[in-house]
């Protein structure tokens, strides 16, 4: 089952440097605020869809609870900060670390003990929970109330007074993503761990170490969703057990790369892009009511599984193979 | 030293608790049991029936246990209608796609609810609202008792359903043996559908005994669909006696947890269970091994 849109090699190369240089010029275009938050908005989903994509795209290994890296990180970065006077750009590499740590320890435990499929879906999901309730108890983290990142607008201070800061460094984060999906679909740790999607037995009877590649596996895509995370606080200076480790993020994780398509270097770009594009136009033509917009996403997600299991990239495969196989 | 007198009520609480979950907890294992898939909108289902109390008593007058012989056929025909037409059609061949759609599904119900009918939390009054029984030993309110002693008879008369009619024997027929039941000329679709209203009908009763005593909310689900799942996987997936002696110690769990620990942090203790029993026994207490 090869993904689709598969550009792989040179071609992903080209690709993603059009998307770089595209994304450079881009800002320069959108002179309005309410467009560049769009864009960084549908950046910021890229990379959290991108790190779920990494352990559930190429290593099916689906997750319910990507909540749970991407609320460590956002809370390590501003604790660090609120409470030690930590510096957020330290904080933020901190939080990718934490991220890539809370990983790893779930992971460990999940795939030591031989969870699979839905059962590891609920036990992540089970997992975000736990911490949401700790970080609502404790008292570091301002418990239920939230924390509030104190607003000092200097760059050495990660808040920028123009939004085209925050702009590039996601923007740099998603390149990150996109360079990562590019090395799994290029080197033997990649292809271990689609072998161990397609058929973990097997892969395991040819000699890969199951274990080990989706304990990896799971550690990059915490580390990448906690980067997220801390990207996330500083850019709203405002978190709360709720918006961190509350069922949302999770939800949306999942949801950018099943419908741009999941296993693909540009799925979750793509699925993004489209979520919130639709999200948008709902908005416009319903009005900001709330429910209705994450209403929308529900259907999408129904839709797209009932009619396009490989999203949207799998349709433009489709159509490619389509002769292909008719001629067989 | 803690009080007796303290500890007791907390467990009778738990217990009452518990009866409720076990009945929720009953549809989840049923549909799991047949239809070997995990429903993720089992807790929006019983939001949604929750709302549907509600609605008949603020509008209609008609009294939450008058309501057990509304809700619950309502839900069956509900659940009957989603099996057949949505998640029926979603597998593909692949578990995690009915995990995808049912949580889509999930999503549609709790968000057109906060749309519809906004994030109030809502309760109803009874004339036995606040009424106790005394049991000698400890008082308890009235709806609770009811809801323990109705959700027991219920889960009885399930019992008694599977075990003895011709439509339930065929139900356990396909869930032993896929193959064999189609070639014996069992309608499969139907009979799934069936298993996934009469699960949907547990969640509705569910709901006219738990409304008394409790609320709802659009969010409501995700509250019970979490606890539906640690019952079932503590009781074993796909057993009956599990969910219910699973929903006895999640409700004692709560209720003492939230004794020692306060209310936010007794939920932890479900949660705990939850992933230790998925790590460490995932057949639960009385499953076995697929």
């Amino acid at each position: 089952m090869m993904p689709s849109l598969r550009l792989s090699g040179q071609r992903a190369l080209w690709a993603m440097a059009g998307v770089a240089i595209i994304g450079v010029v881009l800002p320069l275009l959108l002179r309005s605020d309410f467009w560049l938050n769009f864009a960084i908005m549908v950046l910021f989903f890229t990379v959290l869809g991108q790190a779920w994509n990494i352990l559930g795209g190429y290593g099916g290994q689906f997750s319910f609870g990507h909540a749970a890296f991407f609320g460590t990180g956002a809370y390590v970065t501003a604790v660090l900060q609120v409470k030690f006077g930590i510096n957020p750009w330290l904080g933020f590499v901190l939080a990718g670390i934490g991220g890539g740590l809370v990983g790893a320890a779930i992971g460990f435990l999940s795939f030591r003990y031989g969870l699979r499929g839905s059962y590891f879906a609920l036990v992540t999901l089970a997992f975000a929970e736990v911490l949401r309730i700790l970080a609502n108890a404790a008292a570091f983290t301002g418990g239920g109330v939230g924390t509030l990142i104190p607003l000092k607008q200097t760059a050495a201070n990660f808040q920028f007074v123009d939004k085209t800061g925050f702009y590039f460094v996601i923007f740099a984060l998603m390149l990150i993503g996109l360079l990562l999906a590019y090395w799994l679909e290029n080197s033997r740790f990649g292809a271990r761990l689609m072998a161990i999607r397609e058929n973990e037995d097997a892969a395991r009877a040819l000699g890969v170490n199951a274990f080990a590649i989706k304990l990896g596996a799971i550690s990059l895509s915490g580390a990448l969703a906690g980067l997220a995370g801390a990207f996330y606080a500083q850019y709203f200076l405002y978190l709360d057990p709720r918006l961190a480790y509350g069922p949302g993020i999770s939800v949306e994780a999942l949801l950018v790369p099943i419908i741009g398509g999941m296993g693909t270097i540009f799925g979750p770009l793509l699925g993004a892009t489209v979520l919130h594009v639709v999200g948008e136009i709902a908005r416009k033509v319903m009005g900001d009511a709330v429910g209705l917009n994450l209403a929308l996403y529900g259907m999408v997600l129904v839709a797209m599984v009932l009619f396009l299991p490989n999203g949207i990239a799998g349709l433009a495969r489709r159509q490619r193979l389509k002769p292909k196989e008719e001629r067989l | 030293m803690l009080e007796f007198s303290i500890l007791l009520p907390a467990l009778l609480n738990g217990l009452t608790i518990g009866a409720v979950y076990a009945l929720v907890a009953l549809g989840l294992t049923l549909i799991y049991g047949v239809l070997h898939i995990i429903n993720f909108a089992h807790g929006s289902m019983l939001m949604l029936a929750l709302y549907g109390v509600f609605f008949l008593h603020a509008l209609f007058g008609i009294d939450p246990y008058v309501s057990l012989l509304i809700v619950p056929p309502a839900l069956f025909v509900l659940g009957y209608a989603l099996q057949r037409g949505v998640i029926g059609r979603a597998s593909h061949g692949k578990d995690e796609n009915i995990l995808l759609v049912t949580l889509g599904l999930a999503i549609v119900m709790d968000n057109l609810a906060l749309y519809f009918w906004k994030a109030d939390t809502r309760t109803i009054d009874t004339p036995y609202g606040f009424d106790t029984v005394d049991l000698g030993i400890a008082t308890i309110a009235v709806p609770k008792a009811v809801a323990f002693v109705a959700a027991l008879l219920i889960c009885c008369a399930l019992w008694l359903l599977m075990a003895r009619t011709d439509l339930c024997k065929a139900i356990r027929a396909l869930a032993k043996e896929r193959q064999g039941a189609q070639l014996v000329g069992i309608n499969v679709p139907h009979l799934f559908a069936m298993s996934f209203g009469i699960g949907a009908a547990c969640v509705g009763a569910a709901a006219c005994l738990l409304l008394p005593s409790f609320y709802v909310a659009p969010d409501v689900g995700q509250v019970f669909v979490l606890i539906a799942f640690t019952v079932v996987v503590l009781g074993g997936m796909g057993s009956f006696a599990g969910a219910l002696i699973g929903g006895m110690i999640i409700g004692v769990t709560e209720s003492i947890g939230g004794l020692f620990l306060g209310e936010s942090l007794g939920q932890l203790g479900i949660f705990v269970i939850f992933i230790a029993v998925l790590l460490f026994r995932p057949t639960g207490l009385l499953g076995h091994r697929a």
